[in-house]
């Protein structure tokens, strides 16, 4: 149990500065997903957090202890990798023990600790097995288990539902989740999977080309995203982003909506934008699109379209859309669904 | 597999000639020349021969001589391949290490593979030689008695170590190929699991080398049994006093310089049944056991 602190992490290869300036500070017992596009840092922040990559300027603190030189094995930290990196050539129950024996542990210990991790995990009938005998979702137990059995400060996972099948990967997601809970051992989590994310984290960290975007609750990036990176990042399918010189081309903004001086983003997402009833009140933003393509996806549609302007804009209608391809449909917004950026891409207001 | 028929019934036959007629001509000619006179036995003056059954195979195994020679043969080629490859494997380690000019010290170590044996043999003839060797000046001069032309143990060390220092490079290869198919988080996963040093070697990363290694006791086995001729010949010509005559060198010596033909001809024979033992061992056993995934 430990609370991990980053200090103006950097971490530089010759020249390119990979990490630049990264500052958080994770809980207790809180669980925290790192997201963002492939290349953006989030691994190379997990591994240094680990010690698998030196940093070149700032600190990391685990429970308060300042970790920037200290081993891996002696950062009290556990990790979960994105292929398992199972040891062949031993047994599941070897597997499990490694990491004990290596620590010196009594040996009536760790058959305890590794028969508790196996009830829990489920894994009890393979504990004598390879892991080459193991399928996917196995291999991705046995995995947990090696981390949990040596019950660290903290639990590093990196990608490690993204070997599995889409079903798979939703029933390990509730499982970790669950376990995570019921330990409450500080974690920390990486994927490029902002679904994964949003599912799992009680905070979302954003980072994007080495620096954070932006911390907080998965709803509150959701609601309230402070950059338009965020905004198209989190939630899918993302939020469709309008230049504000573009006003008047297509679509239209109601005079009391507060927005930042000179030129803007606005933001609105498929799910806020419905048809415009003809006898309706007015909405706080009106756009008229040319319906180019309808995505049937269950229990509701995507329509993509294009306005005068030629700007793409999605939205989502439940069930089956009425409209049909080449149709001009009239979708509004609410003024509180609306997300203004200012021409940095900052949040307004 | 897929079966692919060819249009040209020609054609097939005449794109694998070449190797046939390799195999048929320097492997299928003289094995069955070999088969043949090992149940022959000449005359003194080499005027005929006649059919003498397995008298010749029973004449090799009560011979003190060639068991002396089997005993010779197991002890150079099991010390040759594990100190070669014990040399690889470190040197492979430390190569794995370096960061920095890493291509420059693995060409520097492929370098010996390219020596042919009978000049590698020379090399350390040279080195070693009591009269003239730098080296074997150096180890006199620190009071070692050095004389591998009277010391049967001192010959069958330079042998040895000329044989070794030769088939480092091949092992280093298969090494380094080994070592860089290791995955990385393996590694990773080890030194979290407080495992560093000797101990992750050893507990990790030797036994993911097994396949590797023991692919590479088999074909160095065979190496030491059959391609050292020219490094014995070269360096000590199966002396002193027979020290260092390996199979291979007997048939040599007793085919070729002593003509007996007949017993010659059924050492190689058995020094055949030896390299079909090890290749089925191979295939069978160790193709196996030691794979992974």
């Amino acid at each position: 149990m430990a609370e991990i602190t980053l200090k103006d992490v950097r971490k530089s290869y010759g020249t390119v500065e990979a990490i630049k300036g990264v500052s958080l500070d994770i809980d207790d017992g809180e669980f925290v997903v790192l997201v963002g596009p492939s290349g953006c840092g989030k691994s190379t922040l997990l591994r240094m957090i680990a010690g698998l990559e030196g940093i070149t300027g700032g600190d990391i603190l685990i429970g308060g202890r300042q970790v920037n030189d200290v081993e891996p094995a002696e950062r009290d930290i556990a990790m979960v990798f994105q292929n398992y990196a199972l040891y062949p050539h031993m047994t599941v129950r070897q597997n499990l023990a490694y990491g004990l024996k290596n620590r010196k542990t009594p040996s009536a210990e760790i058959d305890r600790r590794i028969a508790a991790a196996a009830k829990t995990l489920e894994i009890e009938p393979y504990l004598d097995r390879k892991p080459r005998q193991l399928s996917g979702g196995q291999r991705q137990r046995v995995a947990m288990g090696r981390a949990i059995v040596r019950q660290p400060a903290a639990f590093l996972f990196d990608e490690p539902l993204s070997n599995l099948d889409a079903k798979l990967r939703g029933q390990m997601r509730i499982e970790i989740k669950r376990l995570q809970r019921s330990l409450g051992t500080t974690s920390v989590y990486v994927t490029h999977d902002q679904m994964e994310a949003m599912t799992l984290a009680d905070r979302l960290v954003v980072v994007s080309a080495g620096r954070i975007e932006q911390v907080g609750t998965p709803l509150e990036l959701y609601e309230k995203p402070a950059t338009t990176f965020v905004a198209t990042f989190i939630g899918s399918p993302s939020m469709n982003l309008l230049h504000g010189r573009d006003a008047s081309a297509g679509w239209s903004l109601a005079p009391d909506v507060a927005r930042p001086n000179g030129d803007f983003t606005l933001g609105v997402r498929p799910e806020d934008l419905s048809p415009i009833l003809a006898n309706g009140p007015a909405p706080a933003f009106e756009a008229t699109v040319r319906v180019d393509g309808i995505e049937l996806v269950g229990a509701e549609s995507l329509l993509h379209g294009r306005l005068e302007n030629g700007s793409e804009l999605i939205f989502r209608v439940s069930g089956r859309a009425r409209n049909a391809i080449g149709d001009a449909v009239k979708v509004g917004a609410s003024a509180d669904a609306l997300h203004m950026f200012d021409a940095n891409g900052h949040r307004f207001g | 597999m897929q079966s692919v028929v060819f249009p040209n019934k020609v054609l097939p036959y005449l794109l694998l000639a070449p190797q046939i007629v390799l195999t048929v001509v320097f492997f299928f000619w003289p094995a069955s020349q070999a088969l043949y006179q090992s149940v022959l036995r000449e005359d003194p003056f080499g005027l005929k021969s006649g059919f003498v059954g397995l008298a010749n195979f029973r004449a090799i195994l009560a011979n003190p001589d060639y068991l002396h020679s089997l005993q010779v043969t197991v002890v150079f080629s099991l010390a040759t391949a594990l100190l070669s490859m014990a040399l690889a494997l470190l040197l492979a380690t430390s190569a794995d290490r370096v960061v920095r000019g890493r291509n420059v010290y693995r060409t520097l170590l492929i370098w010996p593979y390219a020596v042919a044996p009978a000049v590698a043999g020379m090399l350390w003839l040279f080195m070693f030689n009591p009269a003239m060797g730098t080296f074997a000046y150096i180890l006199r001069r620190n009071g070692f008695v050095w004389d591998p032309l009277l010391n049967g143990n001192q010959a069958m060390w330079l042998v040895i170590v000329a044989a070794a220092w030769k088939q480092i490079s091949y092992n280093f290869l298969f090494f380094v190929a080994g070592l860089q198919a290791i995955p990385k988080s393996l590694i990773e996963a080890a030194s979290i699991d407080g495992a560093r040093g000797t101990k992750r070697f050893w507990t990790i990363v030797f036994p993911l080398l097994a396949p590797t290694t023991f692919f590479l006791l088999v074909v160095n086995t065979v190496y030491a049994f059959f391609d050292t001729f020219g490094i014995i010949h070269a360096v000590t010509g199966g002396g002193p006093a027979k020290a260092t005559e390996t199979l291979v060198y007997k048939v040599y010596n007793d085919g070729f310089v002593n003509l007996d033909l007949g017993s010659s001809a059924a050492q190689s024979v058995i020094l055949m049944i030896i390299v079909v033992a090890l290749t089925a061992f191979q295939f069978r056993f160790v193709e196996k056991r030691v794979h992974y995934s």
